[in-house]
């Protein structure tokens, strides 16, 4: 089944624009995407794990999470929310953050804003535009520890999946 | 201080210098024939892409010309496939638990 992924970059406006349907209605995919449990079950790659420290779901409030590697070495991922539509939109700054998890103000920040759309009342489409404030946020943002779960092969990608939903249905 | 790839075209300025010389090779004053700025912002504008090794400096006679290295900027396009590839993998993982929630 297509899911219309959509990934485009305009680095002189310094956007990354991402547009995804997926096959569920757009109640799922909000729960999915704002309660941390579940949210550390998708945003995690191969052998890693996630690990909210904090997430308060409000304007102005924060999901602090780590991303810890299988070294167990700890990726501090710091959103904070500015702006909620409850079911269809949330916006957030994103900051770096030091080896405790505290964020660094004067850091570079990205922005997200996150659409979310209901196709057909049983599909959801996803549209985002993440913003940097300096293209090199952008390397960061990829580099940020991730080079061994990017070097991942889709056969572990199954396996992970195989496994995960073995744990979501035991 | 180390330059990289993402510097050179963090700017505005540079990105239209890697613009022209795309096109062909030139002279750092056949560059800021193009500008409005002053020499010696273009200069450093050039000695920073160099750094970044995006340009390559050859003397061809008396003149020293810069070339574009595509090389380099190929970097980006990798870095960039690897963040698709990044949320790629992410979606599928959330299709995955779409279809159990």
């Amino acid at each position: 089944m297509t899911n219309n992924f959509v990934f485009e970059t305009d680095l002189a406006a310094k956007t990354i624009h991402i547009i995804r349907e997926f096959n569920a209605p757009v109640e799922k995919v909000w729960k999915a995407w704002t309660e941390p449990a579940l949210l550390e079950k998708w945003v995690v790659l191969k052998h890693w794990t996630a690990e909210t420290r904090m997430m308060d779901f409000t304007v102005g409030g924060v999901w602090l999470y780590a991303m810890i590697s299988p070294e167990g070495q700890k990726h501090w991922v710091y959103a904070q929310f500015t702006a909620i539509e409850n079911g269809s939109a949330i916006s957030t700054t994103g900051m770096f953050c030091d080896t405790d998890g505290n964020p660094v103000p004067d850091g570079p920040k990205s922005y997200r804003d996150t659409v979310f759309s209901s196709i057909d009342g049983n599909r959801t489409k996803i549209d985002m535009v993440i913003t940097f404030e300096e293209e090199s946020t952008l390397r960061k943002f990829v580099e940020g520890g991730f080079k061994e779960g990017i070097a991942m092969t889709l056969d572990l990608l199954d396996e992970l999946l195989a496994r995960e939903n073995q744990d979501l249905n035991g | 201080m180390r330059r990289d790839v993402f510097q050179a075209i963090a700017d505005p300025t540079r990105r239209a210098i890697l613009g022209l010389v795309v096109v062909g090779a030139m002279t750092p004053n056949a560059i800021a024939a193009h500008f409005e700025s002053k020499r010696q912002t273009i200069s450093k504008h050039i000695q920073i892409l160099t750094e970044c090794e995006v340009l390559v400096q050859k003397k061809t006679g008396r003149e020293i010309y810069y070339h574009f290295n595509p090389e380099k900027i190929k970097e980006i396009d990798i870095w960039l496939e690897r963040l698709r590839k990044m949320w790629e993998n992410q979606f599928d993982q959330l299709d995955n638990l779409l279809n159990d929630l």
